[in-house]
Formats: C-alpha cells, sequence, structure tokens
C-alpha cells in the first residue's frame, strides 16, 4: 500500500496507566500485618517458555507425531466470522469428531488454537493468554485472509494485520470465510504436517519469546499481565 | 408531522425541518431548550423511545451535530433532533435520567468522538476501546489507514486495484 499520509502521525508519545487494581500497593491482612502487594510480580510466575525437546531416538519421536497428530483438541475460542464456520463442523452435517478432532471449553485442555478470523488488539490480548496456558505441544492455524495480510480490514485503525507477527501459526487457510470443507482439508494438511514434525510453533515461540513480546507490547498499550501466563 | 413542528415553533426556536419521509423528520434545536423539548415530546407527545443518540463531524464547519432519534410507537412517527456543538472543546448535555439507555450512546460518543457528557453515570470509563491512547477515532481528522500503516505490521506482496481501471484493462486490454 503506497498512500501512506504523511500529515497523520500517530500518537507515540502517550503513556496508557497502569490499571489501579494492577498497581504496586499496601494492603492490610485480616491479623493486622502490613503487607506490600505488587500485583504483576506476586501473582505470575514470570519465567519465560522453555523449548520442548526432541526425543532421543527419531523413531519415537515419530510415534510421539503419530499420536500427537492423531489426538487435535480445538480451543472453543472463536473470533470474527469463522467461528460460525465451526459451528457446522462440530455438529453432524461436517462432522469433524470422525477425524479425531474435538472442540474443548478452556486452554488447559486443548492443543490447537484456531484464529478464526479477525483480531482486534482487544482480542489479540485475550488470545495470547489463551495460547500461553495450553499445554505443549500446540498449534495454531490461521482461518481466512483477515488473519494473512488483514483482509477486508487492512484499514482499520484496531486490527492486527498479519499473524504470525504474534503468535506462531503452523498453518493458514485461506477464503474469506473458508467454508467447513476447507476447514476439514486444513486439519488434514495440519495433520500430516505434525506427522512430519514440522509444527514446532511452540519451540520457536520459546526461542523467539522475546521478539514476539516485542511485537504484541507494540500494538497492545495497556499491558497489565505476566509476560508468560502459565 | 409538520402540525407537530407548527404546534411547538412559537414555543421553541426551531432551526430548519426535513420531511424525509411520511413517518420521519428531522428539526434543528438549540442546546438550551433540548432538554425542555425532549421532556414535553416524551410526556406530552407520547415519544416514549430512544432510538439512537449518534453524532456527525462536520468537520469544514468545525461543528458536531448530535442527533437525537425519538420514536413515537401509536403513532409510528420518527423525529430526528439536530443540535449542532462547537467541535473544539465539544461538550453535549446528559440526558440519561430522561432515558436510561442515553447513558450507554454517551460513553459511547465520549470514546469514539470524544464529546464530553459530564454528568453521565460511567462516562470516562473505557467502554469500546481498550488502552487507546490516541485521538477519538470516528473524528474525521484521525486518517485510520495511516494510523494502520504506522501501527501493524502487513504482509509484503498484497495488492490493490482501482474497480474501475481493472476492469477497463480486462474488457478492452486494447485500450
Amino acid at each position: 500500500m503506497k498512500d501512506l499520509d504523511k500529515n497523520f502521525k500517530k500518537d507515540t508519545e502517550t503513556e496508557f496507566p497502569l490499571r489501579e487494581e494492577m498497581r504496586p500497593r499496601k494492603v492490610t491482612t485480616p491479623d493486622g500485618q502490613v503487607i506490600d502487594i505488587d500485583p504483576l510480580a506476586d501473582y505470575f510466575c514470570q519465567e519465560a517458555p522453555k523449548v520442548h525437546r526432541k526425543s532421543y531416538s527419531a523413531i519415537v519421536e515419530g510415534f510421539y507425531n503419530w499420536a500427537r497428530a492423531n489426538s487435535l483438541w480445538i480451543l472453543g475460542f472463536g473470533t470474527g466470522c469463522g467461528a460460525i464456520e465451526m459451528r457446522p463442523l462440530m455438529t453432524p452435517r461436517f462432522d469433524a469428531y470422525r477425524y479425531g478432532i474435538q472442540w474443548r471449553p478452556t486452554p488447559r485442555q486443548a492443543n490447537l488454537l484456531v484464529i478464526s478470523g479477525y483480531l482486534s488488539v482487544k482480542t489479540l490480548k485475550r488470545a495470547i493468554r489463551a495460547y500461553e496456558q495450553m499445554p505443549q505441544p500446540k498449534f495454531v492455524v490461521g482461518l481466512g485472509s483477515c488473519t494473512i495480510n488483514g483482509g477486508m480490514y487492512w484499514d482499520s485503525y484496531n486490527t492486527i494485520k498479519k499473524l504470525d507477527e504474534y503468535l506462531p501459526v503452523d498453518l493458514y487457510i485461506a477464503g474469506c470465510m473458508p467454508r467447513p470443507e476447507a476447514l476439514l482439508a486444513g486439519f488434514m494438511e495440519l495433520k500430516k504436517i505434525i506427522r512430519k514434525g514440522e509444527a514446532e510453533g511452540a519451540n520457536k515461540y520459546a526461542e523467539n519469546f522475546d521478539w514476539y513480546k516485542a511485537n504484541q507490547k507494540s500494538v497492545i498499550k495497556d499491558w497489565d499481565m505476566p509476560d508468560y501466563s502459565w | 408531522m409538520r402540525d407537530l413542528i407548527e404546534k411547538l415553533t412559537p414555543r421553541y426556536t426551531l432551526g430548519n425541518a426535513t420531511y424525509q419521509r411520511a413517518d420521519l423528520t428531522f428539526v434543528d434545536v438549540t442546546r438550551d431548550e433540548l432538554r425542555a423539548l425532549l421532556l414535553e415530546l416524551r410526556d406530552k407527545e407520547g415519544f416514549t423511545h430512544l432510538v439512537l443518540l449518534t453524532a456527525v463531524d462536520w468537520i469544514e464547519e468545525g461543528k458536531f451535530q448530535l442527533t437525537y432519534m425519538i420514536n413515537n410507537r401509536e403513532a409510528d412517527q420518527t423525529l430526528g433532533l439536530r443540535l449542532y456543538i462547537d467541535r473544539n472543546d465539544a461538550e453535549g448535555d446528559t440526558i440519561h435520567d430522561i432515558w436510561p439507555t442515553a447513558a450507554t450512546y454517551q460513553r459511547e460518543l465520549r470514546e469514539m468522538f470524544g464529546i464530553a457528557f459530564p454528568g453521565s453515570p460511567r462516562v470516562d470509563e473505557e467502554f469500546i476501546l481498550e488502552g487507546w491512547t490516541d485521538m477519538p477515532p470516528y473524528r474525521r481528522d484521525f486518517d485510520t489507514l495511516a494510523y494502520s500503516q504506522q501501527t501493524y505490521v502487513e504482509r509484503e506482496g498484497r495488492e490493490t486495484h482501482d474497480p474501475r481501471a481493472t476492469m477497463k484493462h480486462k474488457m478492452y486490454p486494447e485500450g
């Protein structure tokens, strides 16, 4: 896009103040003790993620990958219009369950995060937390043109345009929106990638953790959560 | 609707009226009479429902237009009251005690247009945007394309085509 407006300059000076509940403060405990509380440091573990190392032998790693490929649990986290396309997938019409793909309600029980459409900055914050809470090995699939290059939200003031700057994406499924058949084909493709041992998104995230965090913090101005959510 | 406007004209300074449709009318009002007018329309004329409260940015005239759209269900009539306020230091009067839903509209206007409504409940809290530090994004001098180009990373290789030029080239390649 070449028509960058030279006159309009975004405000880069103003810092968003930390929300009141996240500010360090003094609290009196029930037995009268006064203690200092820094919510961001005290309530969360700040340790960065670690790389999940491969198995000692290629045969064992191949077996692991086969098992991983056949155990896809999608986090039921819908953003944008793709959330609507996933409903028929769950139900008898397209029936993703016959491929061993099911939806789970919490990130702790899922290993596949489907970003199903445009991500506003506000949703990106939640998606990052959900992704980080998922147990390894975990995979990310981006649906539709919005996650690939912004799609129809290419000039939106509040929507990210390139998902792999912020989360490690293993597979994109093109379309606006991709139909459930395309999603099924995409999941089959993802299974192949996992079996080949190339779905190393979580390790990529751990290796380039600082780069991902810098990108995330450049768009999320009210960063009031830990750097890594366990 | 003309009867109602004529009936109100002696007591209120009403500006020019637009009779858009048989059931839709717009009329200009002044800020100090707005409250009395809304109360009279609600209690005496049967306009019991606030359809919407929104703003238009007339940047060339340096004004915001607040549109209070109210509806009389029995008579199937909608009336839009247009109120012009200064664009710099924009401030409106809260009407959340007349219609409680107005508080939500006023929060939205505060965030998206930067129009202050002193006294409206929770009006200075975040509403839709989170951690927004730039100017209110619905103002017309906010350039959303330039903002998104300066904020979000783009993927290389995306092209845009002017529909007119593309179709001309497709249908008449020789020119």
